[in-house]
C-alpha cells in the first residue's frame, strides 16, 4: 500500500529540479503539483473510428465508407489506426504520452445519452444511484494543495458535483450555440411549417453574413485547450473538467467527425503548449459516455452503441501502446449483434490511472470513486514511475 | 392541449417546475381573482415614486440652466469634453442614475413577480394593461418612471373597473411626462397670459395625451371623434401635472411632493368645452375627469378593448362572438375588469385546443423561467437579455405598445435568439432538470413525437432542455 510518504517519493522529481539548481521550481510548490484533466465527449463518440481497429478482419467489410478514414490515419501498431484529424495527437504517442485503451465501456448498458452520461459522472453503477460525482470524490483522497478543481463551464457538471467545492469559469466569448444544437433545431422544426421556414431563413442569413455560430465551451478547441492551461497554471485548479459536445453522429458522420476530432486535436495541442513545463505532471482522460454502433446506418452515420475508446494524455502518461482485450467485430462477437463488446471497465481504467497519477492505493481510488463496483482497478503501468 | 395545459399556458405564465399543475383549470383562474397581490413582495424594494421624480427634476433643472448659459454667453461655453464638463454632465449623471437604480431593478422586480406569482392569470392581465397603456423609456425622463406607471397605477385597478385604472395611469407622472402632458399650458390661462403678456417663447397647449387617450387608451382609431374634439379635449386637460418637475416660481407655486399628481389652476384653460357632442361645464380638474369617465364608459371602448382583450387570449384575428361578448359585458357591469375576465373564462373561444398564439419575448422567457423552476434571471441583467430577444421592458418606442400578434415577433433572428438563449439558461439548469420529464409535465396530452423524439435523443441533458424551450410547443401557446 503506497502511503504519504510514497507519495512524496512520486513527486521528487520537483526536489531533483531543486538540487539541480532550480530553487524557484522547488519552492513554488503549489506549481510542482499533479494536474488532470478529464475531457468529457458528450454524445457518444465513435470509437470505431478514432482507433480503428484496421487490423481485424471484419473491419473493411462492416465499416464501409468509414473504413477509408483510416487511410491517411498513423498507424498505432499493426492493429490499430488513429483517426488523420489527430495529427499532433499522433505526435505525442510517438513520443509516449498518449495511451489508448478500447473496447472500454462504463457499467451502463442501455442507450440514453442523459442516463449514460449520468452514470460516467457520477460513478455509479446504474444512473442517478449516486448524488455527487466520481470527480468531487476524487477531491477528498488529495491533499488541501492539490483537491482543487475546477470545470471550464457556467455550471457545474455532474462529475465535479459533490460536498467538496469546485470553481467554474466559462469564458463570455464562449457561450453561442453549437452546431450540434442548430442542428438539432433544424430537425425539431421538420414538421412545423412556420417554424421550419423562419429557421431556415435565419440559417442561411447567418451563413452569408459568415458567422458560423461556431464556439460554445469546447467547440473552439485552441480558445478552450489554451484557458484550461491557464487555469490550471493559476493558485485556484490543479484538476479540471471539459466538455466538450457534438459526437451524436447519427448522420454524415464522417465531415462531422473529422471536424471534432481536429477540434479535439487542436484543444490537446494548446493544452500541452500552455501548460509548459507543467505537462510534464499531467494526466488527461478523454472519455465518451458509450461508443456507437459497429455498422454505419443509412443515413452516413451511426447509432446508439456500447463500448469506445479512451484516450490518457500528458507528459505523466506511460505511453505509446493499446490497451485492449479485442472481442472482435464478428456478427458473434458484436454485443447484441450491432456494438463492439465492452471487455474493459472504464471505471477501473480511471481508478488505476488517477491511483497511479496521484500515488494512492488503487483499492482505495475504486472504492472512493466508483462504491458501487466490485472490479479491480488497472494494475498494468499508466502512468510513467 | 388538454383544458390544464391552456389554463397555465395561455391564461397564466406557464407552469412552474416546482408547483403542481391545477385539476380544476377553470375554478384555479376563478380563484386567482381573489388572490392577486398589488404588491408582492418582489416590488417591495422598487424606488419610490418621489425620489425618481427628484432626480428628474435636478435633471432637467440643470438641462434648463445650461441652455440658459449657452444662450447668455456662447463664447464662454467650455469646450466639448473638456474634464470638467464631463463630470458635471447632468445627462450622463442622470442616466446612471436612473438606469441602474431605478430601470433595472425595475425590470427585474417586474420578472421576480411573475416568476413567483400565485396568481399568474392577473399578472398576464397586468402585462396585458400595462402594454395597452404603454409608455416608453426612449424618451428620457420616462426611464425612471415606467415601471411605476405598472406599479403604481396597473396593478391596484388590474381588478377594479376600468375607469379608476384610466384615472389613474392619466395622472400618473409616467404618463404625463411621455405625453407631454406636464408642460401643456392653456392660452387663456393665468400663466398662459403670463407668457403671452411678456412676449416669451411660444408654449401651449399640448394635444399629444388628449389624442392618444382618445386613439389608444379608450375608444379607438376611426371611432368617429375629430380634431376638434381633440383640441377640446386638450383644453380641458390643461392643468394636469406632476409635482416636482420644475424648479421656478410657477413650480414653488404648484407645490406638492415630487412625483404627486397636481391640478394646476394657473396653467388651466378656463371655460365650458364640448366633445363629441356633450358640452362640460365643470371647473378645474373635475372637467377632464367628466371627459374620461364618459369616454371611459363608451360603447367604441367597449369594443376597443375587447378586441384587443379577444385577440390576446383567442388569436390574432379575434373572433367576433367573443368581441360581442366581451364587449357587452364591459357595458353591462360598468367597466368591471373581473367580470371581463369571467366572460373570458367562460367563454368557448379561449379553450381552442390548437395553440392560438405566438409567444412575445416576454412571455417566453417568463414561461422559460418558470418551467425550469428559476425564481430570477440573477446574475444575468434581465433587461439586457429581454432587449437581445427583441422586447426591452417598457420600451415599445410608441404609445401604441408592443404588437400582439405573431407577425411581429415569429423571425429569423428572433428564433436564432431564442436558441441562444435557451441554451445559455440550459447551462445553468445543467443536468438539474431533466427535460423528458419536464416536457411531459408541460404538455401532459400535446407533445409531439419529433419534439419528444428530438429531446431524448438530445446528447446532453442540457441540450435536451434547450430544445424543450424552442420547441414548437413552447413557442406558442
Amino acid at each position: 500500500m503506497l502511503t504519504r510518504r510514497s507519495f512524496i517519493h512520486a513527486t521528487g522529481a520537483a526536489g531533483a529540479l531543486a538540487a539541480l539548481g532550480f530553487p524557484n521550481m522547488a519552492f513554488a510548490g503549489a506549481n510542482t503539483t499533479r494536474r488532470f484533466v478529464f475531457i468529457i465527449q458528450r454524445g457518444a463518440a465513435d470509437g470505431l473510428s478514432i482507433v480503428a481497429p484496421t487490423g481485424d478482419p471484419a473491419f473493411s467489410g462492416l465499416r464501409g465508407d468509414f473504413a477509408q478514414d483510416s487511410a491517411g490515419g498513423a498507424g498505432l501498431n499493426a492493429f490499430f489506426t488513429l483517426h488523420p484529424a489527430l495529427a499532433q495527437t499522433a505526435q505525442l504517442y510517438s513520443a509516449g504520452q498518449a495511451l489508448f485503451v478500447h473496447a472500454v465501456a462504463s457499467p451502463y448498458r442501455d442507450r440514453s445519452h442523459f442516463d449514460g452520461q449520468n452514470v460516467l459522472e457520477t460513478g455509479g453503477s446504474a444512473a442517478y444511484r449516486l448524488k455527487d460525482g466520481w470527480m468531487n470524490r476524487l477531491l477528498g483522497l488529495l491533499p488541501a494543495s492539490e483537491a482543487k478543481a475546477l470545470a471550464l463551464s457556467s455550471t457545474v457538471p455532474m462529475a465535479l458535483r459533490g460536498s467538496h467545492e469546485v470553481l467554474s469559469y466559462a469564458n463570455s466569448q464562449l457561450p453561442s450555440p453549437s452546431d450540434d444544437l442548430l442542428s438539432r433545431v433544424t430537425s425539431l422544426y421538420a414538421n412545423d411549417q412556420q417554424l421550419h421556414a423562419l429557421w431556415n431563413a435565419a440559417l442561411e442569413t447567418r451563413m452569408q453574413a459568415g458567422d458560423p455560430m461556431q464556439g460554445g465551451a469546447g467547440q473552439n478547441g485552441a480558445a478552450t485547450g489554451a484557458l484550461a492551461a491557464k487555469m490550471l497554471l493559476g493558485e485556484g485548479a490543479r484538476i479540471a473538467m471539459i466538455e466538450t459536445n457534438g459526437w451524436d453522429t447519427h448522420s454524415a458522420q464522417r465531415g462531422r467527425l473529422n471536424a471534432q476530432l481536429r477540434n479535439l486535436d487542436q484543444l490537446l495541442t494548446s493544452l500541452k503548449s500552455g501548460l509548459g513545463t507543467e505537462w510534464s505532471n499531467t494526466l488527461v482522460v478523454v472519455a465518451t459516455e458509450f461508443g456507437r454502433t459497429a455498422r454505419p446506418n443509412g443515413t452516413g452515420g451511426t447509432d446508439h452503441g456500447q463500448a469506445s475508446a479512451a484516450m490518457l494524455l500528458g507528459g505523466a502518461v506511460s505511453g505509446g501502446k493499446v490497451f485492449a482485450d479485442w472481442p472482435g467485430l464478428s456478427n458473434g462477437a458484436l454485443y447484441e449483434g450491432r456494438d463492439l463488446r465492452p471487455t474493459m471497465d472504464l471505471d477501473c481504467l480511471i481508478a488505476g490511472a488517477l491511483a497511479q497519477h496521484y500515488a494512492l492505493d488503487p483499492a482505495r481510488v475504486q472504492t472512493a470513486l466508483f462504491p458501487e463496483s466490485r472490479a479491480n482497478p488497472v494494475r498494468q503501468r499508466l502512468i510513467v514511475a | 392541449m388538454l383544458a390544464t395545459t391552456i389554463a397555465l399556458n395561455r391564461f397564466g405564465l406557464g407552469a412552474r417546475l416546482d408547483e403542481r399543475s391545477p385539476t380544476d383549470p377553470k375554478n384555479w383562474l376563478l380563484q386567482q381573482l381573489g388572490r392577486f397581490e398589488p404588491r408582492p413582495q418582489a416590488l417591495a424594494q422598487v424606488p419610490a415614486r418621489a425620489q425618481v421624480v427628484e432626480q428628474l427634476g435636478d435633471y432637467l433643472a440643470e438641462q434648463r440652466m445650461q441652455g440658459r448659459q449657452k444662450r447668455v454667453q456662447p463664447a464662454a461655453m467650455p469646450s466639448e469634453g473638456s474634464p470638467q464638463q464631463n463630470a458635471a454632465d447632468p445627462l450622463r449623471r442622470y442616466l446612471r442614475q436612473s438606469i441602474r437604480e431605478d430601470y433595472l431593478a425595475m425590470n427585474s422586480a417586474r420578472l421576480e413577480a411573475a416568476l413567483t406569482s400565485q396568481s399568474p392569470f392577473v399578472e398576464r392581465l397586468v402585462h396585458f394593461w400595462a402594454n395597452h397603456f404603454a409608455v416608453s423609456v426612449d424618451k428620457l425622463p420616462v426611464i425612471g418612471l415606467a415601471g411605476l406607471l405598472e406599479f403604481e397605477a396597473i396593478r391596484p385597478h388590474v381588478l377594479g373597473r376600468f375607469q379608476d385604472m384610466l384615472l389613474a395611469v392619466e395622472q400618473h407622472p409616467a404618463m404625463l411626462v411621455y405625453l407631454d402632458q406636464a408642460q401643456s399650458i392653456g392660452p387663456d390661462s393665468q400663466a398662459g397670459q403670463f407668457i403671452a403678456m411678456r412676449g416669451g417663447k411660444q408654449r401651449g397647449l399640448n394635444e399629444n395625451l388628449a389624442r392618444e387617450i382618445m386613439e389608444l387608451h379608450t375608444l379607438g382609431v376611426r371611432t368617429g371623434y375629430s380634431q376638434a374634439d381633440v383640441t377640446e379635449f386638450a383644453r380641458a386637460l390643461t392643468g394636469w401635472t406632476v409635482s416636482g418637475l420644475g424648479r421656478g416660481p410657477a413650480a414653488r407655486m404648484i407645490g406638492g411632493t415630487p412625483g404627486q399628481f397636481q391640478f394646476a389652476t394657473i396653467l388651466h384653460e378656463p371655460g365650458r368645452r364640448t366633445i363629441i357632442g356633450k358640452s362640460y361645464a365643470q371647473s378645474g380638474e373635475e372637467q377632464a375627469r367628466a371627459v374620461l369617465l364618459d369616454l371611459a364608459s363608451s360603447p367604441a371602448t367597449a369594443r376597443h378593448l375587447a378586441t384587443k382583450l379577444a385577440r390576446h387570449f383567442a388569436g390574432d384575428d379575434p373572433p367576433q362572438a367573443l368581441v360581442d361578448r366581451l364587449s357587452r359585458a364591459f357595458l353591462a357591469s360598468g367597466g368591471d375588469l373581473p367580470t371581463l375576465y369571467r366572460t373570458l373564462i367562460e367563454s368557448p373561444e379561449p379553450w381552442s385546443p390548437q395553440p392560438l398564439k405566438f409567444k412575445n419575448p416576454w412571455e417566453w422567457s417568463v414561461s422559460a423561467l418558470r418551467a425550469i423552476g428559476l425564481r430570477s434571471l440573477e446574475p444575468m441583467p434581465a433587461a439586457a437579455v429581454l432587449k437581445q430577444l427583441g422586447q426591452p421592458t417598457w420600451q415599445p418606442g410608441s404609445p401604441a405598445g408592443w404588437d400582439d400578434i405573431a407577425a411581429s415577433w415569429a423571425g429569423p433572428d428572433a428564433l436564432v435568439r431564442r436558441v441562444e438563449v435557451s441554451q445559455r439558461l440550459a447551462d445553468r439548469a445543467g443536468s438539474s432538470v431533466d427535460a423528458r420529464a419536464l416536457a411531459e409535465k408541460l404538455f401532459p396530452d400535446s407533445l409531439s413525437e419529433t419534439t419528444r423524439t428530438a429531446i431524448a435523443r438530445a446528447e446532453s441533458p442540457a441540450d435536451g432542455l434547450a430544445l424543450l424551450l424552442v420547441s414548437p410547443e413552447f413557442v406558442r401557446r
